[in-house]
């Protein structure tokens, strides 16, 4: 061809063959990161297929409304049944939203004190220590909550409804004042704990040593430089470990039923001695249920899982859009 | 102050500090170490170093990697000491007082011992001005005139004129030189009296090396600067004076210190005039 023009050709389709070995790893990897997939995915269905029939029957009053009552013939078939878990629902956001409010700060503290202030034996002792809390079963936490905690607790519950209680959650109606949201709050603050603090330390740790260092030859002090730096680097990870911590505090099973009262009433008055959560719920009436009721507790529990799908969903939305100013 | 007074040739620096006398008052009477050593662990990796900078000079530190350049430098504003395991010996003295003194604020010091590093590092969460002036909000130091203090010290990093029109963007999207100069204006903009650089140039390519050394130049005339480079054209091109370390196995020490020319031209120590001739290193 005589003439000079350039013909554009199209891009190539480019391939690779992966070694056998690659493949295989490639096999483990995927099969490994589907399971928990599957996993979740059969506990859903689970849950769906034995709650079916209760969710059908009692439509959306499952959700909306505060009732849990079963009425059976000696013969054990169901005369009359209630079902519903507002009640519980809010005190499952509200026990939980007790808990990451007072272990957040907590942690992140604590997360900036073994990072940046505590001396190398101390760090790694508190380590461990922490890494034990996170171990240490629930029913301990709750019994300790119910013997130790309740007696002590009150009397903050009394200063706080006494000094605040012009804002509605900090009132109450009636003086009672043990087993209360707010004491199931701490148990579960203090549950949560280590999870937070070992996610944000994680975080901390890993904030660019060369803006540290800028910081630091700027003139910043320790606690500037962690505003300046440290802070804006680990936003994003502190927000996911809290919601960590949201996500098991609202799983939480024993530790609440040890310490709550529970009462199929709404209630949002944090200090007053009524409340639930689902998980609680399900602990409580699973052991003398009816075939049918547990068929109820079944549906209970996808709710639960259903709003722990959500909660963490919208950990993740919050995580993606705040996530990136600082880096 | 203008750069006549500066020693042009070495039979002039003898007498250049009493020249420099009515500045030095501003400058701080400069900066001086005695005895300096460093270890890392049980690791000694500097050895007796005692070296006079004068106020309004520009020192180039230089030798092979490991020879402790870094470590001296990061003796002189306390940020050795970050590094865990870290100890020294001997005094830095600033306008006669020593830093290491027990009660010194530390911040202080390193307010009046300012330091660029070997890669830029702007922070990115701030904008272009912010960054400039971050050092005051970090020191917590209160000023009035912000927008003079602003432009003046990204003036004199030689960067105003191609960021003022864009004071409000993230320092990230600046070039690689071009945010090099801005740490040199953040670091301005709390007036220290002597700026440290770590091979602040090693990261750019050459039309911003020649940016940054203009940009010393002109620092010079107002303030004392010490630069750790491995390039030995930008020792001679920028430095009043050159100290040579070496490290032979054991902690890095100085071989020899004396007027740039001096140095590239007839250095007395035989390992002086093989390293600058590119025989080793």
């Amino acid at each position: 061809m005589s003439t000079l023009e350039l013909v554009v050709p199209a891009p190539r389709k480019i391939t690779t063959e992966p070694r056998r070995s690659d493949k295989v790893f490639r096999g483990v990897v995927t099969a490994g990161g589907l399971s928990s997939l599957l996993l979740l995915g059969l506990i859903a269905i689970f849950l769906g297929y034995r709650g079916f029939e209760v969710l059908k029957q009692e439509g959306i009053g499952f959700i909306t409304q505060s009732d849990w009552a079963i009425s059976t013939d000696d013969a054990g078939n169901v005369i009359e049944s209630n079902f519903g878990l507002a009640a519980m629902l809010v005190g499952t956001i509200l026990c939980s939203i007790i808990a990451v409010v007072i272990a957040l700060p907590i942690s992140v503290f604590c997360a900036l004190y073994l990072n940046f202030y505590a001396p190398g034996w101390l760090k790694k002792t508190l380590v461990t220590v922490i890494d034990l809390m996170a171990a240490f079963p629930s029913i301990l936490f709750g019994i300790w909550g119910f013997l130790v905690l309740m007696p002590s607790v009150e009397y903050w519950a009394k200063l706080l409804h006494r000094n605040l209680g012009f804002i509605p959650v900090f009132d109450m109606k009636v003086p009672v004042f043990t087993r209360s949201p707010f004491v199931a709050g701490v148990v579960l603050a203090i549950m949560i704990i280590p999870i937070i603090t070992s996610v944000s330390r994680e975080i901390f740790s890993q904030a660019p040593l060369d803006r540290i260092q800028a910081a630091y030859a700027l003139g910043a002090t320790r606690w500037a430089m962690i505003k300046a730096v440290v802070l804006p680097h680990g936003r994003s990870g502190v927000i996911g470990g809290a919601m960590l911590g949201l996500g098991r505090a609202m799983g939480e099973t024993v530790a609440v039923f040890t310490v709550l009262n529970i009462v199929f009433q709404i209630n949002w008055q944090m200090l007053l001695g009524a409340g639930g959560n689902v998980a609680s719920l399900i602990i409580l009436k699973f052991g003398d249920a009816s075939p049918y009721e547990i068929k109820a507790l079944m549906a209970a529990g996808l709710v639960l899982f259903l709003l722990t799908l959500i909660v963490n969903g919208l950990a993740n939305l919050i995580v993606k859009t705040t996530g990136k100013s600082g880096r | 102050m203008n750069s006549t007074v500066k020693p042009s040739s070495l039979a002039d620096v003898a007498h250049a500090k009493p020249a420099k006398v009515s500045v030095a008052r501003a400058l701080g009477t400069g900066l001086e170490t005695r005895g300096v050593h460093a270890w890392f662990g049980k690791h000694h990796a500097l050895s007796n170093i005692s070296l006079d900078f004068a106020a309004g000079t520009v020192t180039a530190l230089i030798g092979p990697s490991g020879c402790g350049k870094s470590t001296f430098i990061r003796t002189i504003n306390r940020m050795h000491e970050f590094i865990s395991g870290a100890a020294m010996a001997g005094e830095v003295l600033l306008d006669g007082k020593d830093i290491y003194a027990p009660g010194i604020d530390v911040t202080k010091i390193r307010l009046q011992i300012g330091m660029v590093f070997q890669k830029p590092n702007p922070f990115p969460s701030m904008t272009i001005g912010e960054n400039v002036l971050s050092g005051l909000k970090l020191a917590q130091i209160k000023v009035h005139n912000k927008e003079e203090l602003l432009e003046e010290s990204l003036e004199r990093a030689g960067l105003w004129s191609e960021v003022k029109d864009r004071l409000g963007a993230h320092g990230g999207s600046l070039s690689g030189g071009q945010q090099q100069r801005l740490c040199i204006a953040r670091a301005l903009a709390v007036g220290p009296q002597v700026i440290l650089m770590d091979e602040p140039c090693s990261a750019l390519d050459p039309g911003s090396t020649l940016r940054i050394e203009e940009t010393i130049r002109q620092l010079s005339e107002t303030m004392t600067i010490i630069i750790v480079t491995h390039n030995m054209q930008q020792a001679a091109r920028v430095s009043d004076y050159t100290a040579f370390f070496l490290s032979e196995g054991g902690p890095g020490q100085m071989i020899e210190v004396a007027p740039t020319s001096e140095i590239f031209s007839r250095p007395k120590d035989q390992r002086t005039e093989n390293y600058v001739t590119g025989r080793f290193g």
